[in-house]
């Protein structure tokens, strides 16, 4: 079994004097798929800020392809080839589509992604490729943001609730081709609060609880009960009064 | 025909004043910040060209050549070093900052340079003038103009056709999610700072040939351009053009009235724009 | 669930009542100087608390309401001005004239709020500039008023003040410290109150602030015009001393926005001590350096520079980050009952006075 992409040893994470997350512990293997899922608050996205590098923790706490990248920049990250798609898409306002892609490719990393292969994945935006990028459909600017990672040719590659103020239909779509994304070499990170389709795509599973993992299990296994008690924490200990 | 001959004079001082405007356009654009040092700058600009000239023995636009890398090294440094740690929510550290800077520079030139007023050289080109239409129109002036309008169409190259324009406007955007592209921005920010001081470097060369300049006329300078910026609207290169033009006509024809009533009818002008049209001419962007 | 008498809120500390307290006998040696001290003391003292009343009104604006001017000049030249207009033109008696000049500052600066509002941030400060320098370039234009060279104050109107030479000087002095006193009363008592705390809000977010119902433009265009009377006032106050004006000298960037900020970067911002801190800090440097010039106020850039990146809260910033010790007390505190102590947490809560 090869090594896993990344490992999460007792990580912390503050906002000034607020920690937000308590020695967490996680894993993604190498070419996995890994869903989590929480309660707003939970910590999932203080979670990808701290891998992207837009909140800095203490080094060792994050090992990616062995390395700790825990004190490292969000650009410096970037560079190593982890890639994020952004909780409310937050596309440049002053860049138009085929602009935010081509800068979301400005690490050039070799592999199989370029404009062509997005257009490809994603007709419509090759439609409008020179529109202002706010300007779009909330699906279609996912579809950007998707695109903007996958120019950076990531090998680990995070989408954070990606499903967030999507009509269903468009979600469906999104994930349909979600498999075809995450082929060969690429690992993924999945937070969604869309607990079934988070289900659906990954192999591994876990819940955040107030900034803990409260769950961790395969995903084709993981029972509903199982998932309602860690998501709520029915059985925590914080008594009231 | 005096008339025309203002307006055509102002008209090409507009140019001057789009280029002080230029580089305080780039850096509000790509980091929200106004830099009260800016005219400041230009004037140790115009003194490094004359120490240029003087060294090199070399006419005043062939120092561009040492100038404008020099200056543009300046800008980063000074990013770099002492800006980037202003730049956060509160609006009062790079004012104070910049304010600070002012103050520094100017009375640093004056220690060095003293309070004699000095002047570019530009030999022949000072006096040739070309014949239309019965207006002498200066050669000096001209290219001034000219100069300009290239600099601010190669902005807007660099801010729309560029690898380097897309990094400033994501910057601008979203400074987190730009980082997620690897941009840093620190260093993004100190490249706009060295963009800006280049044009300064040029804007520098032809104020200091077209009159004579002392330590202390860096805080008209700043005026002037921010005036051009405001009159033209924020967030706008050719807007600033504009802007610039209408700021030397109404100077220019304020000048006609009464020899003392240059600057006064500038300042006028822009107050009664700022009054009826807050956001400018042509804006593109909200302060 | 909480007893009867588990806390009190108060409003100061023992330390700030004892502050107040020294202050206030400071105050009453100072009111008795001109029995004591000699003409040149006198009138340095003067001077200092003139600078002290522009510093802790720029403070006002830029620390509390967040506009930060470059262009208070504006007011000071006018008030100036309108003193020696009035007195040589109107006739008007000197002390008279102050309270018409106070009016007058505030009914002016008005109409240039209205228009300079529509400018944020840096952009609003140098529009203030651009003000400033439109004044500047004005009263240039009066011959009447001496034009670019300016004028003195006739002996005539010098006379009337006092008829004695110590009793102008005196009568300077008290009038330069009930200015200083008075500005800073109206800035304590304006903050304690409740437009006064609105605008503490409106300075640590405005977005939160607008979402209160207070109304930002009302509150800032209050202060600025508030600002601007007193600005005024003290423009006349100083030139009444210097007894000569003239457009430079009036509307000088150094003298009445430079050296302004400068003191209350270097004592505090948005503080009401910052700006006392400030002056003292600057008078002893000016005593001390002045001869060297431009070195002075190169040092003086330096030095102010350098605390606004690495020290930002100023000189009594960083007393009260290690003492909590306020001496205007603008806070408030919750005093536990239980054995009478004060929690550490309690003192954290202070509003950043």
């Amino acid at each position: 079994m090869a090594d896993p992409v990344l490992q999460i040893r007792s990580l912390d994470a503050f906002y000034g004097d607020f920690q937000a997350l308590f020695s967490l512990d996680l894993e993604v293997a190498s070419d996995g798929v890994i869903a989590i899922i929480g309660a707003n608050g939970a910590g999932k996205s203080t979670l990808m800020r701290s891998i992207s590098g837009m909140l800095q923790n203490r080094p060792d706490s994050i090992l990616y392809q062995g390395e700790p990248i825990g004190g490292l920049r969000a650009d410096q990250v970037a560079g190593k080839g982890i890639a994020l798609v952004p909780e409310g898409r937050q596309l440049f306002p002053s860049l138009s589509v085929e602009e935010n892609l081509i800068i979301g490719g400005r690490m050039r990393r070799p592999g199989p992604w370029s404009l062509a292969a997005i257009y490809d994945l994603f007709p419509i935006l090759q439609e409008r490729r020179h529109q202002a990028s706010t300007s779009l459909s909330g699906g279609q600017q996912q579809m950007v943001a998707i695109g903007r990672a996958l120019m950076a040719n990531p090998s680990l590659l995070m989408f954070d609730e990606i499903s967030l103020g999507l009509a269903p239909v468009i979600i469906r779509q999104i994930y349909e081709v979600l498999p075809k994304i995450i082929a060969t070499g690429m690992s993924a990170i999945i937070v969604e609060q869309d607990i079934s389709k988070a289900l659906e795509v990954s192999s591994h599973v876990y819940c955040l609880q107030e900034g803990r993992v409260s769950l961790s299990g395969q995903s084709d296994t993981i029972t509903r009960e199982q998932i309602s008690e860690a998501y709520f924490g029915a059985r925590s200990d914080h008594g009231l009064a | 025909m005096d008339w025309l001959n203002a307006i055509v004079q102002g008209t090409l001082l507009g140019g001057l004043y789009a280029l002080f405007a230029a580089g305080l356009s780039i850096i509000f654009g790509v980091m929200r910040l106004v830099n009260i040092a800016h005219g400041d700058l230009i004037v140790l600009a115009a003194y490094l060209g004359l120490t240029i000239t003087m060294l090199l023995g070399i006419h005043p636009l062939v120092a561009l050549l040492v100038l404008v890398p020099v200056m543009a090294l300046i800008g980063y440094g000074l990013q770099r070093l002492i800006l980037n740690r202003t730049l956060g929510e509160d609006i009062l550290p790079p004012l104070l900052v910049t304010f600070g800077l002012s103050v520094i520079i100017q009375n640093a030139l004056l220690e060095v340079y003293t309070a004699d007023p000095q002047k570019l050289q530009a030999g022949a080109l000072e006096i040739a003038s070309l014949n239309i239409g019965g207006l002498a129109i200066g050669y000096l002036p001209l290219l001034m103009f000219v100069t300009a309008v290239i600099v601010i169409a190669g902005l807007q190259f660099i801010f729309y056709r560029t690898a380097l324009g897309r990094a400033f406007r994501a910057v601008s955007d979203n400074q987190d999610i730009a980082q997620l592209m690897g941009l840093n921005r620190r260093h993004i920010f100190a490249v706009a700072m060295a963009l800006s001081l280049a044009v300064v470097a040029i804007a520098a060369i032809f104020l200091g040939t077209r009159t004579s300049f002392d330590p202390a006329v860096g805080g008209g300078r700043l005026i002037f351009g921010f005036e051009a910026v405001i009159i033209g609207g924020l967030g706008n290169l050719w807007g600033t053009l504009a802007g610039g033009i209408i700021l030397g006509v109404a100077q220019a024809i304020g000048a006609q009235l009464h020899p003392g009533w240059q600057i006064l009818a500038g300042h006028i002008v822009f107050l009664a724009i700022l009054a009826v049209r807050p956001r400018g001419l042509f804006p593109r962007m909200d302060g | 669930m909480t007893g009867p008498a588990s806390h009190q809120i108060e409003r100061s500390t023992l330390a700030t009542r004892l502050g107040l307290l020294a202050g206030a006998a400071v105050l009453l040696a100072l009111a008795l100087a001109p029995a004591y001290l000699g003409r040149a003391d006198l009138r340095l003292l003067g001077e200092i608390f003139l600078y002290l009343s522009l510093a802790s009104l720029w403070n006002l604006l830029a620390g509390y309401a967040g506009l930060v001017s470059v262009g208070q000049q504006a007011f000071v030249g006018i008030g100036g001005y309108l003193l020696f207009a009035l007195t040589i033109f109107g006739g008007v008696h000197p002390l008279i004239a102050l309270l018409i000049i106070f009016v007058a500052g505030g009914l002016v600066s008005m109409p240039i709020a209205a228009l300079i509002f529509r400018l944020r941030g840096a952009y609003f400060a140098i529009g203030t500039w651009v003000v400033a320098e439109v004044c500047r370039l004005g009263f240039a234009q009066l011959g009447a008023l001496g034009g670019g060279s300016g004028i003195s104050l006739p002996v005539k109107v010098v006379k009337s003040i006092a008829s004695s030479r110590a009793g102008r000087e005196a009568a300077s002095y008290w009038l330069a410290l009930g200015v200083a006193v008075l500005v800073i009363a109206i800035a304590w008592l304006f903050l304690r109150s409740r437009r006064g705390l609105a605008l503490t809000a409106i300075r640590d977010n405005e977005l939160a602030a607008a979402s209160l119902g207070i109304d930002i433009w009302r509150t800032k265009f209050v202060v600025y015009s508030m600002v601007g009377a007193l600005t005024t006032l003290v423009g006349a106050l100083i030139f009444l001393q210097k007894l000569r004006i003239s457009p430079d000298a009036a509307f000088s960037v150094n003298d009445w926005t430079a050296f302004v900020i400068f003191i209350v970067v270097i004592g505090g911002i948005g503080t009401l001590e910052g700006p006392i801190i400030g002056t003292i800090v600057f008078f002893l440097l000016r005593e001390t350096l002045a001869d060297l010039g431009t070195i002075y106020l190169i040092v003086l850039g330096i030095v102010a520079t350098i605390v606004m990146l690495f020290a930002p809260k100023g000189l009594w910033g960083a007393i009260k980050h290690f003492t909590g010790f306020q001496l205007f007390p603008l806070g408030y505190r919750v005093r536990l009952a239980k054995g009478g102590k004060q929690d550490s947490a309690s003192t954290k809560r202070d509003a950043e006075g």
